[in-house]
């Protein structure tokens, strides 16, 4: 029978400093080398890594009260908007969000030179932060105003929750039409001036563990810089899609909720971006160590790029108008080697998802864990997998107002 | 023709119209990018001139008749090290390699002595790490 390991077995030899750990780029050779029945007896945590730009971040705020109290009904932190659509003093800071009075696309490509992404950066950073709330007045919270400076360290509260980060694979992005667009991906040049990836492919975590079969509610993880945790599984998250022989999805597929204390993370893990044209958001650093617990986990932790395949999109009419245009597949390998082949033309490709920190990332998990300061969690409850029958929706198209 | 220009005044000529006369008399199209001129006092002003060439050259020897020292603008792209996250992204956009992206690490470097200054990194960095300077020097 082959080996198994278990949660607690890998736990003990973590804490006894005996564990052996590598990352998803250093196991691709040991495996070739070993073969997986050895290699999996030996290994006993994967890790893996990325760092890009995750716009659905963003993080809940306690601000203790003022005096008198307050009910904060808008509150701003360096002229951003935070939603305050809860407890009195409580808010949630969205990575994507604008200042008050941007100026958006109205002089087009707008610069979004600040933004949600930035104030949490600034703030983990010790910067002192102006925040502003306002509020209509109660008999139990009379104050109708606040007007200050804070830091990170003022705070009750600060936690760190991301609706969606961390996408299992992702398009390509490509520009078919005659003008220069400006999107999420970066600036895509016409007629094929360029093409846009952002994943760090086989170091990147759910394309390691394809099944979601040791990633779960409640595994603990890498998160800016500091240890959090996946608190579901994230918005969109959509596993019964197309995917290779590998398992490996070969669009979008899972995505994680993700939570944990903004206070123990890392200025250099949580940085703000701005995105010409597009909005300002924020690049999330997160790694995530997978167990070997046998043979079939470490199999698909030692996917290599050249079995990751993306699709790839054209971002000028059919991503934006959903329409579809078959451009077929590119692999992660020709993608990081700087050019692949659409339509028999040579493209030039480049990231927005950084491969040299999602390697930084994979390599200080590696050491947190290897010194014992770092041990694995079971998941308390699985994700939703390949098997699941989860519908991709769209807004439905229906008039408020009745038929007339 | 088309360049851009330094234009360095003492106290004395910061008074002067200068931009109206260019436009007015020479015919050239002015584009201010970068000025600080006070009054009663020495300052400098980044100036895009573009006019026929006879123009042009009658206006640059009109500014100069005012006493006023003119000289090309040098340009100079910075690459910030600290501020940069190695995404990789300026690199699709760089015509002369100078920001380029080493494919076996993955991490970005800048060759100062090969880039042109076109501009074309500054737009497309999502951190702001590549910044645009206009080299002035002391004003005289």
């Amino acid at each position: 029978m082959a080996h198994q390991k278990t949660y607690e077995e890998i736990n003990e030899k973590i804490k006894r400093g005996e564990a052996v750990v590598v990352t998803a780029e250093e196991v691709i050779d040991i495996v070739e080398e070993q073969g997986l029945e050895k290699a999996a007896r030996e290994i006993d945590v994967v890790t893996t890594g990325t760092f890009g730009p995750m716009c659905s971040s963003g993080v809940f705020l306690n601000f203790g009260h003022s005096r008198p109290r307050i009910k904060m009904s808008k509150v701003w932190l360096n002229g951003v908007e935070a939603y305050a659509g809860i407890a009195a003093v409580d808010a949630y800071l969205g990575a994507a969000q604008l200042p008050e009075n941007d100026p958006e696309n109205k002089v087009y490509p707008g610069r979004f030179s600040y933004g949600g992404g930035h104030v949490i950066h600034d703030l983990l950073a010790g910067k002192e932060i102006r925040l502003e709330a306002i509020g209509y007045g109660t008999d139990c919270y009379p104050n109708k105003k606040v007007d200050t400076i804070i830091k990170l360290e003022d705070l009750n509260e600060a936690v760190l929750f991301n609706p969606r980060n961390a996408y299992q694979n992702y398009n390509c992005a490509i520009n078919l039409s005659d003008r220069t667009i400006y999107t999420y991906m970066g600036i895509v040049k016409p007629n094929l001036g360029n093409a846009s990836y952002s994943t760090s492919g086989q170091l990147s975590p759910l394309l390691n563990d394809p099944y979601y079969k040791t990633i779960g509610v409640g595994t603990r993880i890498f998160l800016g810089g500091g240890i959090g945790y996946v608190a579901w599984n994230g918005t969109q998250h959509h596993p019964n899609v197309l995917r290779g022989e590998n398992g490996v999805p070969k669009v979008g597929a899972g995505t994680l909720a993700v939570i944990g204390d903004l206070k123990q993370m890392d200025p250099n893990w949580l940085v703000g971006l701005s995105y010409i044209g597009y909005g300002a958001t924020m690049a999330v650093g997160i790694g995530i160590p997978i167990p070997i617990l046998d043979e079939e986990i470490l199999s698909y932790a030692a996917v290599k790029d050249e079995d990751i395949y993306c699709p790839i999109v054209d971002y000028s009419e059919g991503y934006p108008y959903g329409k579809s245009i078959d451009l077929g597949f590119a692999n992660f390998k020709e993608l990081k080697s700087g050019k692949i082949t659409i339509d028999g033309k040579q493209v030039i490709s480049t990231p927005q998802s950084s491969i040299y920190r999602a390697r930084k990332i994979a390599g200080t998990l590696k050491e947190w864990i290897k010194a014992g300061s770092f041990e694995i969690s079971k998941p308390v409850a699985p994700l939703p997998s390949a098997d699941a029958n989860i519908e991709f929706k769209s807004i439905p198209e229906r008039n408020p107002n009745g038929n007339r | 023709m088309k360049n851009r220009v330094v234009c360095y005044f003492s106290a004395a000529q910061s008074e002067q119209p200068i931009i109206y006369q260019l436009i007015k008399d020479y015919d050239l199209i002015v584009n201010i990018l970068k000025a600080d001129i006070n009054p009663q006092k020495e300052g400098y002003l980044v100036v895009e001139l573009e006019g026929e060439r006879e123009k042009y050259k009658s206006g640059v020897d009109y500014l100069k008749s005012l006493g006023i020292h003119v000289e090309p603008l040098s340009e100079t792209v910075i690459w910030s090290e600290e501020i940069c996250i190695q995404c990789g992204a300026c690199s699709s956009f760089c015509p002369t390699q100078a920001l380029d992206l080493d494919r076996e690490t993955m991490m970005i470097s800048f060759n100062n002595s090969k880039c042109i200054v076109c501009g074309m990194c500054l737009d497309c960095c999502p951190t702001r790490a590549i910044k645009l300077y206009f080299e002035v020097r002391e004003a005289v």
